[in-house]
């Protein structure tokens, strides 16, 4: 489970505030701190700054105010903090974006032959045995657009678990998918949950969160609402904008 | 009754049936069409009897009759016509080819900075793209004629640099006078390619054996030069220049670009630019966002990214459109007959004129566009179906 | 870790400022080293050449139709050549006293192009509209109606004989584009053969060459002794050339309607041609609105060539009227300058409604 108490935070928010243009308030005032290990959800209506939160991480979003520090390197405009971090990071999205001219084991091996400057061969059994964990290992030699989006999305993951990374981000990993997919993709990110790895997920799967999350974060309109134990969210959910949220989302 | 025997095949001639209006439909069209074509055949046939035009190509060997103004090879007036055709194709294939190495240069440095950071960059090429994409091309060469012709200074006053000479008799240049060492130093360059071959796949397996990245550019550049130099100085070293030198009229000896192509060319090669720039900004646009955040969030350098994420995509889309683009500059390249550059359609042009074989001489000009615009066509075709992204 | 008591947080501005000009200027032209680096270059080659154009062409310029006054020392462009010139230019060979007519039929012309540009004009009237504007035109220019002298058409020229063209061409290589895309997408392959080998004719060789052939051949292909006006070959010739691609632009359209429209059509009995007319060719054409505009615009263009069969369009009655006029001869560049002006002004203008098009149907498709 998370190691809570004696190391310190992976991942550090401090007043952190962030806009769009000069009016757009997106992010306010973030305070928070994910321990080492710790699974945490973070869901909440659209718009309320949730995927801007976990790309502040690996810098795919700059903050203008308050420190953020991610694996003891603060992320500032240093482009070789940057690097390092983004090597610590993982990230799936919504769409995927695996790059469709490669195979899927291409897709895999990019990063770790030309940033890693790894030999072929041995990035390409690194690859074969994260496929191998996403149990897509048979269609290492099919090309992105030939697969189901579940099937490329499990792809998604395997490529970013190349990399080793400490942290794993996900945004809304399933939204893009059919039903009948979701439960594919939501076995691998358990499965890897088992594993020690700190996972932080926007996503709108209640079950996945009650299954694994060590914390579940509520946001609306741009600041952490709430904050609990899951079982205590959804079932004590303390604010007024919670439980409004949760009636709406659990209600069918 | 036995259920083997096949069912009996009936043809059906009844209008109610789908093939068989097919059938008349297509006849109907066939007749039509047999029909036109006779009726227009028929009319030429007799018009060419009243008005006493032979046809048939026997008129390409007899002797032109006319100079060619600028060649790659000498040609006088006692040539015959299918050589001076020749001579034609060559000067459309010279402008078209120089045209599109360079209108793909400068087509791609807009298309690029369209996207820079800088907006004045910006600004500047979108301006360009659209002040050069809506004037007529005619315009622009019989434009760039008289810039050149009027504000060149004549032979006497011309401009130069080193053995250059600009002046309105065009720009002269110092070719080298051809010796053996010249083909030692081609052999040296053959050689040099191969070495640069071999390399490319030394480093190749290198970077899969170890992920160590060595030089892929400049160690081969290095390899070509200095074969070239090897196979030069074994050759002999040969140094002499054949040079310009002003003489009592115009510049004499070396080699020379006539106004006239230089017009064509710098005309040609700023109008496809603009757009070969409008068809890179489109490709470049056309990968999605999302590749290049999914690049960044694997810690690829932008460089990187660039050559691996997104220059393969952004150039599958970009290739259809830019051998277009190419074909354009070369049928573009028929209106030099307005400027007087003897390209194939001005040699036609005059040919007709001399001896009235209007239907051969246009039928070869159109044979000629048609043979190059269907070999793109062709390749192009084998090169979507090897580079397209397999779907499902 | 419990939020027991919520404050919500209000919205505050940025301590950035982020818009506004200083921040553009910021942003887009200082954004690092590199950017300002290219803006001080650029910036200084402009301050440079800018005044010294702006000099040229305005300040300096002489504007009077005098050549004396263009031949002097210190003088930039020349416009006076065009204020000399400008009724050749625009107008050609057309008499000098008749010139009123084909001012008002260009105007006519180029007002109901701008009104058929309009949505809100689409109505049924429209082709109607069309046809008696173009009956006035030829009556205009044409005269031998209404007490007017009668003008041949190879005395017609200028910004009329371009827009004519254009519009003409556009008008007729409609019919004949839509019959090829049906044609090149039918299952029967005797049509379909006929109509792939005339698009992949044309657009294989350069219009130059077409009107060559419309207008040494064309003679040759009507029956012993009728006389085909050089207007109509030209037209014969722009109008077969601009159908060769229109009909690929239709293609497009008519591939892009997903199969199921056809396959529904068919379901309620509809015939072939029924399932086109009033199901396929509506959606299409909306569609590919966009690139007929395009295609309009290289027609618009391509009829500068038919100054090389000497008809005398705006490059060609620019140089009739320059060439032959020794004192004006030196100054043919600040023409050449004003015909591009003219053409860029209608193309630009053309190009900019076909891109506003596209994004209303664009609009039109995203829910």
């Amino acid at each position: 489970m998370a190691d809570t108490k004696s190391a310190p935070p992976i991942i550090t928010f401090d007043k952190v505030n962030k806009w769009y243009g000069n009016n757009f308030h997106v992010l306010r005032d973030i305070d928070l701190n994910v321990a080492k290990g710790e699974r945490i959800v973070i869901c909440g209506p659209s718009g309320s700054g949730k995927s801007t939160l976990i790309r502040c991480i690996n810098r795919l979003e700059e903050h203008q105010q308050g420190r953020l520090i991610v694996d003891g390197v603060e992320l500032t405009d240093d482009v070789k903090a940057i690097d390092q971090v983004r090597k610590e990071v993982g990230m799936v999205f919504q769409q995927f974006n695996l790059f469709p001219h490669l195979t899927v084991l291409e897709n895999l091996t990019l990063s770790p032959m030309w940033v890693g400057k790894m030999p072929k061969k041995e990035a390409e059994d690194k690859a074969m045995v994260q496929l191998q964990r996403v149990r897509i290992a048979e269609q290492a030699h099919k090309y992105p657009l030939q697969l189901s989006g579940g099937q490329q999305q499990r792809v998604a993951i395997a490529r970013a678990l190349c990399l080793k990374p400490k942290i794993m981000l996900f945004d809304e990993p399933t939204s893009a998918l059919d039903p009948e997919m979701i439960k594919e993709v939501l076995d691998v990110m358990i499965a890897m949950a088992d594993e020690g790895i700190t996972m932080l997920c926007v996503t709108h799967e209640m079950g996945f969160a009650k299954a694994v999350a060590d914390r579940v974060i509520f946001m609306d309109q741009g600041q952490i609402v709430e904050q609990n134990k899951p079982h205590d969210f959804f079932n004590h959910p303390q604010s007024e904008r919670s439980k409004d949220f949760l009636s709406k989302i659990l209600g069918h | 009754m036995s259920f083997h025997t096949p069912a009996p095949k009936k043809t059906s001639w009844s209008w109610r049936s789908q093939a068989f209006r097919g059938l008349v439909y297509q006849l109907l069209a066939i007749i039509a069409i047999a029909g036109v074509v006779w009726f227009l055949a028929h009319n030429t046939l007799v018009n060419m009897r009243v008005r006493g035009i032979q046809s048939g190509f026997d008129f390409m060997a007899q002797a032109a009759g006319f100079d060619i103004g600028e060649s790659l090879y000498p040609f006088d007036s006692e040539e015959s016509y299918w050589r001076a055709f020749l001579v034609g194709v060559t000067n459309t294939l010279r402008v078209a080819l120089l045209g599109i190495i360079l209108s793909t240069l400068l087509g791609t440095l807009l298309g690029m900075g369209r996207f820079s950071r800088n907006a004045l960059v910006r600004g500047l090429c979108l301006s360009y793209v659209e002040a050069f994409r809506n004037i007529p091309v005619l315009l622009q060469l019989l434009m760039w004629y008289v810039i050149l012709t009027e504000t060149l200074p004549s032979s006497d006053s011309a401009w130069q640099l080193g053995s250059f000479f600009l002046s309105k008799g065009g720009l002269n240049y110092p070719i080298p006078v051809w010796a053996t060492g010249q083909l030692w130093a081609a052999f040296g360059l053959l050689g040099g390619v191969g070495l640069v071959l071999v390399y490319r796949r030394w480093v190749r397996r290198q970077f899969e054996a170890t992920g160590q990245l060595r030089s892929a550019f400049w160690v081969p550049v290095l390899i070509l030069v200095s074969c070239s130099l090897v196979g030069w100085a074994l050759g002999g070293a040969p140094t002499e220049l054949n040079r310009p030198i002003k003489g009592d009229f115009s510049i004499e000896n070396g080699g020379a670009l006539t106004p006239e192509f230089l017009a064509v060319l710098i005309g040609l090669t700023l109008y496809t630019a603009s757009f070969i720039a409008e068809v890179v900004r489109g490709g470049i646009a056309s990968v999605p966002r999302g590749q290049s955040e999914a690049a960044s969030a694997l810690g690829l350098s932008h460089q990187q990214e660039m050559r691996l994420v997104m220059l393969p995509q952004a150039l599958r889309v970009i290739i259809p459109p830019l051998t277009n683009q190419y074909l354009n500059l070369t049928k573009n390249s028929s209106l030099a007959v307005a400027i007087g550059y003897p390209d194939v359609v001005s040699i036609a042009n005059t040919a007709l004129n001399q001896t009235g074989r209007a239907v051969e001489c246009i039928s070869i000009v159109m044979l000629v566009y048609l043979s190059t615009s269907l070999g793109t066509s062709l390749l192009m075709g084998w090169y979507n179906s090897r580079a397209a992204i397999k779907e499902r | 870790m419990n939020a027991t008591t919520f404050q919500p947080i209000p919205a505050r501005p940025a301590p950035v400022n982020t818009e506004g000009p200083l921040a553009w200027i910021k942003t887009n032209l200082m954004g690092d080293w590199q950017t300002t680096l290219s803006t001080v270059l650029i910036g200084a080659v402009l301050l440079w050449y800018v005044p010294q154009i702006i000099n040229w062409a305005f300040i300096t310029a002489s504007w009077a139709p005098r050549y004396e006054a263009c031949s002097a020392d210190g003088v930039g462009a020349c416009w006076g050549v065009i204020a000399e010139k400008y009724r050749i230019i625009i107008f050609g060979r057309y008499p000098y006293e008749e010139q009123w007519r084909p001012l008002i039929a260009t105007l006519l012309l180029t007002g109901l192009l701008v009104l058929s540009c309009m949505r809100s004009f689409w109505k049924a009237w429209l082709p109607l509209l069309w046809l008696v504007v173009l009956a006035v035109f030829f009556a205009l220019m044409y005269g031998h109606v209404g007490g007017l002298t009668q003008v041949d058409t190879d005395r017609w020229g200028g910004l009329p004989l371009t827009i004519l063209l254009s519009s003409l061409s556009l008008v007729l290589c409609f019919p004949i584009a839509l019959l090829v895309a049906l044609g090149r997408r039918s299952k029967l392959p005797a049509i379909r053969s006929f109509c792939t080998i005339y698009v992949e004719l044309i657009r294989g060789v350069p219009l130059i060459s077409v009107l060559f052939m419309a207008s040494f051949m064309f003679p040759l292909f009507m029956p012993q002794g009728t006389q085909i006006d050089v207007l109509l070959r030209v037209l014969v010739g722009i109008t077969l050339f601009a159908a060769a691609y229109m009909a690929e632009v239709i293609r497009g359209g008519l591939q892009a309607i997903p199969k199921g429209q056809v396959e529904a059509a068919a379901t309620l009995g509809l015939s072939y041609w029924q399932t086109q007319r009033k199901i396929v060719l509506p959606q299409a054409l909306a569609m590919v609105v966009p690139g007929i505009m395009n295609n309009f615009i290289s027609t618009f263009k391509d009829t500068s060539l038919v100054t090389i069969v000497s008809l005398y369009e705006l490059t060609g009655a620019l140089k009739l009227g320059v060439n032959s006029d020794a004192n004006w001869r030196p100054y043919i560049i600040e023409g050449y300058f004003f015909i591009a002006l003219i053409y860029f002004v209608f193309c630009f203008s053309m190009s900019r409604y076909s891109r506003w098009v596209e994004q209303q149907v664009n609009k039109s498709k995203l829910r």
